[in-house]
């Protein structure tokens, strides 16, 4: 089958049924998206597709094929899109395993809420679990990019 | 050194003959007491086991070799950032890479106890201090001028007269062939530009791209894939598999059963490997395994807490430490207290599952993985696999979050096991499933507390605590007590009260379990300063000026004065949801104030966590206010929202939709501060876990009257 992923066509033989997280990680070799749960219970996992949240550990490969997948190697052309500059102000990531996801999150909030309140982010944020507790300043990362210009940085 | 593919023995003879890099590094003689400082030239010269821990270029370019794990806690900014500051360069010429494990030119590399900079700082300070002092030299021998007329500036040898420079890459062929001087002065704190100072972190950027490397990252040519129904009892033997329609799956390429040692018991288990981790996964599930069940008990969480209960009222237990008779001032009549507390098997539960990497060769064993002791990964493979050690090499990737778990031997045991048949390099995955269930745990731990008060004050205090200790699960500890009885407590209060003893009363139960964040602090503070908690008031005071009383180093006073000031506690009223509590663990004390209300649900709420932090010399405030942040959380979930229950001898809990991890929504504000002084370095990244779960339920105290003695415990039903 064709997956587009970041923009470029990529052709797989996978099982049908394996979920795209595998696919993304074993097969196309993108390990930026993390596997934590395999339940979709954690967010490591989320990727774009079409443009929405998704958690690839539970999302089937035949469900994204023909359509756009963006994972966290294809959010900026140089690292730097809104998220990931704020991201590095403040030191976010502990360990970082979480990251990839807590960011593919928080695009699309950006995306449809440019200006989301405490709330707005708490409730956007909630199906990311960080174990290090870096959720202080994801919350203030994403003022913090918020309030930065969009230009340049594709979501 | 294997970097880049050349080996250590290249590397040497290339920097040593052609003076092409200045190597310095610490030699760890097998006795000695002190490392000795030592250059390539000198370790070639003399066949010493050559570490280069730093290693700068013709061009200037600095690689300093970080010998701890990272695993969230900050190695990766804080090596360099305290090497870059004597070295006088900046951290943007430096490249970080992770060492292999090897104790002869690391020395202790477990990633533990805190310990990286308390452990290392004034070694790291000095081999800094060291090369930029060769390099002055090598500049005043270029210009025949005296060393005192030059000095060190942003990567450079300046003379000071004429303002000649020399940049440090056109220095170190000079410098490789000097003897390291002895006894470089350090710079006095004041004169610091990046210690101290709250740089951002080197290792961000490949953290918001994708691009860091973790344990479940690492592909190597030819790998399969592994997953491994493991024994649910957590030991124990394998009766019979049927592999058929595990074999059938597209992509499995091999079952076989392996086994595992967890300390001293075995653990049997089946893998099925194929060509992605999903179809080893899906294999797995095909199969049919028999388990042998006899041999040992099937324990229910209810009884382990009755046992300890009941271990607690008959028993007196192994003495730990005991100072003047508190038995007998316990005996007499008067204002007392005599209270259990219980706290709950923890599993680590890191956000990247164990997973490990392994390539057994006939002549050599490689291994790639996330792990905190790499050091010990390569002894203990040696052993198992009667391989010499410097034929088993342990490469080190960045941990997505450890706690303790992954400093454990069994995941690379089994991987090595693994390959060994499978006769490929293999990459073991632990499902998340397996990661909660599997353990090892923080054992759960009950503790008594007598107390007995007269005239406001404490005349005795008397802890027991009964629960199993990693020590005689391991082995060799059995028959003794648990020596870190009292971790946690603080040291000024045998100052101040007369009478006092600790005692653990052994609790054996073949269940594994192991270090947790913070190790026992993280279970005695709760109770010791809950205890105390109790005791202010019972003597009719406010906890934090009850505690003024009996912590009377200076220290302490300090600490207090802080939260008094940052938390706004005498301007607090009663019964508004104050709390508080003080412990000490990896040589730094931590005091934190919670604040708690209810919500317009009537639900209890967080508002604020004051925490006060006094760890000595430190090296980056930001580092530090992250981890004290994590810290919180972390023990938020330990109290809160998750624990480890059994029955009949099967864990319950499966994966984070029933072991709850708290969320963004729960994370409350956390105010950091950091005591200014020139004591020695004391830990960062775990001594802000033990106060909260006290402080937490003081305030939830100060504002319902409930007092909780058992973790967890739902805050939505207080």
């Amino acid at each position: 089958m064709i997956l587009t992923v970041n923009g470029q066509k990529r052709e797989v033989n996978a099982d049908p049924n394996m979920p795209l997280l595998w696919v993304i990680r074993d097969i196309l070799g993108l390990t930026g998206t993390k596997f934590g749960c395999g339940a979709a219970q954690c967010g490591a996992c989320t990727v774009h597709l079409n443009g929405e949240a998704v958690r690839s550990c539970v999302t089937k490969v035949n469900r994204a094929a023909g359509q756009e997948i963006v994972t966290i190697e294809g959010l900026s052309a140089s690292n730097n899109h809104p998220l990931q500059l704020a991201w590095n102000e403040l030191s976010v990531p502990q360990c970082g395993y979480c990251q990839s996801g807590q960011i593919m999150s928080a695009a699309v909030l950006l995306r449809e809420n440019p200006h989301p309140t405490d709330q707005d982010i708490d409730d956007a944020m909630a199906g990311n679990i960080c174990r290090c507790g870096t959720y202080q300043r994801v919350r203030e990362a994403i003022h913090k990019a918020a309030a930065m210009p969009m230009e340049g940085a594709k979501l | 050194m294997e970097t880049n593919g050349v080996s250590r023995r290249d590397f040497i003879r290339a920097s040593g003959l052609a003076g092409t890099a200045l190597c310095l590094g610490f030699y760890f003689p097998a006795n000695a007491k002190k490392a000795q400082l030592v250059s390539a030239n000198a370790a070639e010269a003399t066949g010493f086991e050559f570490n280069a821990w730093m290693h700068i270029g013709t061009d200037g370019k600095i690689t300093l070799t970080d010998h701890r794990a990272e695993m969230g806690q900050g190695s990766y900014q804080s090596v360099p950032q305290i090497i870059a500051e004597e070295l006088e360069v900046d951290l943007k010429d430096i490249d970080v890479v992770f060492a292999k494990g090897d104790p002869k030119k690391y020395g202790s590399q477990i990633t533990g106890g805190s310990s990286t900079i308390r452990g290392s700082y004034k070694r790291l300070l000095m081999l800094g201090a060291t090369a930029r002092q060769m390099l002055i030299m090598a500049a005043a021998a270029k210009w025949n001028a005296p060393v005192a007329d030059c000095y060190a500036q942003a990567g450079q040898v300046i003379h000071r007269p004429t303002g000649n420079k020399l940049h440090y890459g056109e220095l170190v062929a000079d410098a490789s062939k000097l003897t390291p001087p002895k006894d470089v002065p350090l710079k006095p704190m004041s004169d610091y530009k990046l210690i101290r100072k709250p740089l951002k972190k080197l290792d961000t950027p490949m953290k918001t791209n994708g691009e860091a490397i973790f344990g479940l990252d690492k592909r190597l040519p030819g790998m399969l894939f592994a997953s491994v129904e493991r024994n649910p009892r957590l030991r124990g033997k394998l009766v019979s598999f049927d592999s058929t329609a595990a074999l059938k799956v597209p992509g499995v390429k091999q079952v076989f059963k392996v086994q595992m040692m967890v300390f001293n018991t075995t653990r049997d288990g089946v893998v099925v490997l194929a060509d992605s981790t999903w179809a080893a996964m899906q294999g797995r599930k095909a199969l049919k395994v028999t388990w042998d069940e006899t041999g040992f008990e099937h324990v229910n969480t209810v009884d382990i807490y009755k046992s300890h209960q009941e271990l607690l009222k008959t028993k007196e237990g192994l003495s730990v430490k005991k100072q003047g008779n508190p038995d007998a001032v316990l005996d007499k009549p008067g204002k007392k207290l005599d209270v259990i507390y219980e706290t709950p098997y923890q599993s680590h539960a890191a956000m990247e599952p164990l997973n490990c990497i392994a390539h057994y060769q006939s002549d050599k064993i490689e291994i790639w993985g996330p792990i905190q002791a790499p050091d010990w990964v390569q002894g203990d493979i040696s052993d198992k696999f009667k391989m010499p050690k410097e034929k088993v090499v342990v490469n080190m990737t960045f941990l997505g979050g450890g706690f303790g778990r992954k400093a454990f031997l069994d995941y690379p045991q089994e991987a090595v096991a693994i390959s060994k048949q499978a006769g490929v390099p293999v990459q073991v995955v632990w499902t998340r499933e397996d990661d909660i269930k599997q353990g090892p745990y923080r054992a759960g731990i009950s503790y008594r507390g007598q107390g007995a008060i007269e005239n406001g004050a404490i005349t005795a205090l008397k802890f027991k605590m009964a629960g199993q200790n990693i020590d005689h699960w391991s082995g060799p500890g059995r028959g003794k007590p648990n020596g870190s009885t009292t971790e946690g407590f603080l040291n000024p209060y045998f100052e101040s009260i007369k009478n006092i003893s600790f005692a653990d009363v052994p609790y054996e139960m073949p269940l594994p379990n192991m270090w947790w964040r913070s190790v026992y602090a993280s279970t005695n503070g709760f109770a010791y300063e809950s205890f105390i908690n109790e005791m202010a008031l019972l003597a009719g005071k406010d906890q934090l000026s009850f505690r003024r009383e009996y912590l009377k180093d200076e220290r302490c006073q300090r600490l207090i004065d802080r939260m008094e000031e940052v938390s706004g506690w005498k301007a607090r009223k009663k019964n508004e949801g104050y709390g508080v509590a003080i412990t000490e663990c990896f040589d730094t004390t931590v005091g934190q104030v919670v604040k708690v209300s209810r919500n317009a649900a009537g639900k209890i709420k967080i508002d604020k966590v004051w925490a006060v932090m006094d760890c000595g010399w430190y090296v980056n405030p930001d580092i530090i206010k992250a981890q004290v942040e994590g810290s919180v959380l972390m023990a938020l979930g330990a109290a809160t929202t998750h624990e480890i229950t059994f029955k009949n001898g099967l864990v319950e809990q499966n994966n984070f939709y029933d072991y709850l991890m708290p969320r963004i929504t729960d994370m409350p504000t956390v105010e950091v501060h950091i005591m200014e002084n020139t004591a020695d370095a004391g830990g960062v990244g775990e001594p802000a876990l033990p106060p909260f779960a006290p402080a937490l339920t003081d305030a939830i105290f100060d504002l319902t009257g409930k007092r909780i003695r058992k973790l967890p415990f739902n805050m939505n039903a207080v």
